[in-house]
């Protein structure tokens, strides 16, 4: 009998090309091939003659005097100085000049609001409390009428502020009812299905502009004489309503991926429909479609600007409101825009690397 | 499989009593033709015979995964109805065991086997994890609890998903092919841990096509073609001698090669 042969493993080698460092990268992704050399070149030209000129106009010939005497100056680029003359305008809107402490406190307290609600220290039930407590403290502040605070009726209110509240309330609000009519979707009762398909629909076959419409003019002729709710109010339901029904179907989306031998396995331990659904299905559901969710929170922060259709003017209709009625500034709307441009990219960029970050988490039990 | 264990025998109680039942998928399906069976407790049997002979579908309507339209069917003295209480019961007391596993990935292996004492059973969590603690060692897999279960291999997750089964303490184990889906060197790794809690007197039916461990455990086997239990006996009978023309060319075909 022949003598048993004894199996060795090889070590392991490091591979044979070098993928780390700025060569072998710039080789790998800008000058692979023909076609791959010759776009980065033309894009590389591209930038070479705009990215100057740009930088010309925004910063070397650029004038930050708020004056628009100096702007009309020849030669002179960006005048920023209808940042610094009208800021507050563009930022409050017509809030009353001088209680403007007022939004920038309670906006900032919602900012913190945020920012603690994407922490994961924070996740446990006293948020809940610190959102209830923040957001009374909120309204409080911006409509007054207590505490010897001047009263501030709704239709006053605007810019940043404006945009912050709508929507981080209608996301808030939008989301559980986002879940709630995806599982009604897939309800095994017809009538629960009917309503929740009816209604995604309906929403969806309409722009977001007739919903705001309808819910501040329509709304209001189908309520009994003497009973009337808030623009603001009326406003915050519209978002929310029309949010719900895109993030519904996303949600639905992950809820149909999931294998149906979770919700077996969960079955065949006794865990009820409710149980099924908040332990298992929906914590991976939703963990799949989290890119898609980020997407309609950052679709949804800029469509408060639409709010405009009903006269509530937050930060771009402000932004019209304080140039629009200056002849002397009128001219200088683009750095205007340019301005606000940054502030809405600031806050959906956060949520774009917020959204990462919480992919990151999620997936976690991936890893091998 | 050559060991054969010490078996403790079935008792002459009947914990699972299937009366002329009857399943149709969709209109035309007829999945369950006319089954009757009694099962007794503590018997373990297993359930062999081609895809789509219906095999999976007995034994999920055991913990109602699956409805019967027609027929009776009790299980530890309850019968299974709409009744949403009798399944919430029955559940609790029949552990399954699925050809994919069928982990939660998205917790730990820990936490797979104390989510249904804690938040059926109402256990507190601390009793729920050295319970659970317990059940790892017993199917030789304590050091993993910390990790997801796809950080596992394939018989890892298995035998996990079996002690996640008999956390529940469990009257009756239904094993829909737990080795199917398996490499063929962690077969043996599932079957030992199969084998051994073979000995501890619960009641266990078993869909597989693994005939050693029929052979060594079974204290009966049953044959189904086409919806209907063609035919059933115990192990030694059943390979030697099968009754059946449809027996004879099914065992040719699997024990053949």
């Amino acid at each position: 009998m022949a003598e048993t042969i004894i199996f060795q493993s090889l070590p392991s080698r490091p591979a044979p090309t070098q993928t780390e460092g700025l060569v072998p990268w710039a080789k790998a992704n800008l000058f692979a091939n023909w076609q791959s050399t010759l776009t980065t070149l033309v894009v590389g030209a591209l930038l070479l003659y705009f990215i100057p000129q740009f930088v010309n106009w925004a910063i070397l010939t650029a004038t930050t005097v708020p004056n628009a005497e100096a702007c009309r100056t020849p030669g002179v680029g960006a005048c920023w100085g209808v940042i610094t003359e009208k800021y507050r305008l563009i930022i409050f809107g017509r809030y009353p000049l001088e209680v403007q402490w007022r939004p920038l406190v309670a906006t900032l307290l919602l900012l913190a609001l945020l920012v603690a609600s994407c922490t994961r220290a924070f996740w446990n039930k006293w948020l809940l409390v610190l959102w209830v407590v923040i957001i009374g403290t909120f309204f409080t502040l911006m409509y007054g009428n207590v505490l010897g605070l001047t009263k501030v009726t709704t239709d006053r209110w605007g810019g940043l502020p404006l945009t912050i509240m709508l929507s981080s309330l209608s996301m808030v609000m939008a989301f559980p009812l986002a879940i709630a009519v995806a599982l009604g979707r897939r309800s095994k009762l017809p009538a629960i299905r009917t309503f929740c398909t009816i209604y995604v629909e309906l929403i969806r076959g309409v722009p977001l502009i007739s919903v705001l419409f309808m819910a501040s003019f329509m709304f209001p002729l189908f309520m009994p004489q003497g009973v009337t709710i808030d623009v603001m109010i009326r406003v915050l339901a519209g978002l929310t309503l029309f949010a719900a029904a895109y993030m519904a179907e996303v949600v639905r989306g992950g809820l149909q991926a999931m294998p149906k031998g979770q919700a077996e396995a969960a079955a065949s331990l006794g865990l009820s429909y409710w149980q099924t659904q908040g332990r298992i299905i929906l914590p991976q559901a939703l963990a799949m479609v989290v890119p898609s969710i980020v997407n309609n929170f950052i679709g949804l922060f800029k469509d408060t600007s639409l709010v405009g259709i009903v006269s509530l003017y937050e930060l771009t209709g402000s932004l019209g409101l304080a140039l629009n009625g200056d002849a002397d500034w009128r001219p200088y709307k683009l750095e205007g825009y340019v301005f606000i441009t940054l502030i809405y990219f600031s806050f959906c960029f956060a949520m774009s690397r917020y959204s990462l970050w919480i992919e990151k988490q999620v997936n976690k039990s991936k890893l091998r | 499989m050559s060991t054969t264990p010490a078996r403790a025998t079935a008792s002459t109680k009947d914990i699972i009593v299937f009366d002329k039942v009857n399943k149709w998928y969709g209109n035309s399906f007829h999945v369950l033709r006319d089954i009757n069976l009694n099962v007794k407790q503590g018997e373990r049997i297993v359930v062999c015979g081609p895809s789509g002979s219906g095999k999976s579908t007995l034994i999920r309507c055991i913990n109602r995964l699956e409805e019967h339209q027609e027929g009776h069917l009790w299980v530890d003295g309850t019968e299974l109805t709409d009744d949403v209480k009798a399944i919430d019961k029955i559940r609790k007391e029949v552990g399954m065991v699925f050809q994919q596993f069928n982990l939660f990935p998205h917790l730990t292996v820990l936490e797979n086997l104390t989510l249904s004492p804690m938040y059926v059973g109402k256990v507190p969590k601390k009793e729920a994890e050295e319970k659970a603690m317990m059940q790892l060692k017993r199917v030789r897999i304590a050091e993993q609890a910390g990790k997801y279960p796809l950080q596992l291999s394939g018989g890892q997750q298995q035998r996990v998903a079996i002690a996640r089964a008999l956390c529940l303490t469990p009257k009756i184990m239904l094993f829909d092919e737990p080795t199917s889906a398996l490499d063929p060197e962690m077969i043996k790794e599932v079957l030992d841990v199969m084998v051994a809690m073979a000995d501890q007197g619960i009641t266990m039916i078993c869909v597989t096509h693994e005939m050693g461990f029929a052979k060594a455990v079974a204290d009966r086997v049953i044959f189904m073609d086409q919806g209907q239990i063609v035919e059933q006996n115990n192990p030694h009978d059943f390979f030697n001698n099968p009754q059946t023309d449809r027996s004879k060319d099914f065992l040719s075909k699997i024990l053949g090669h």
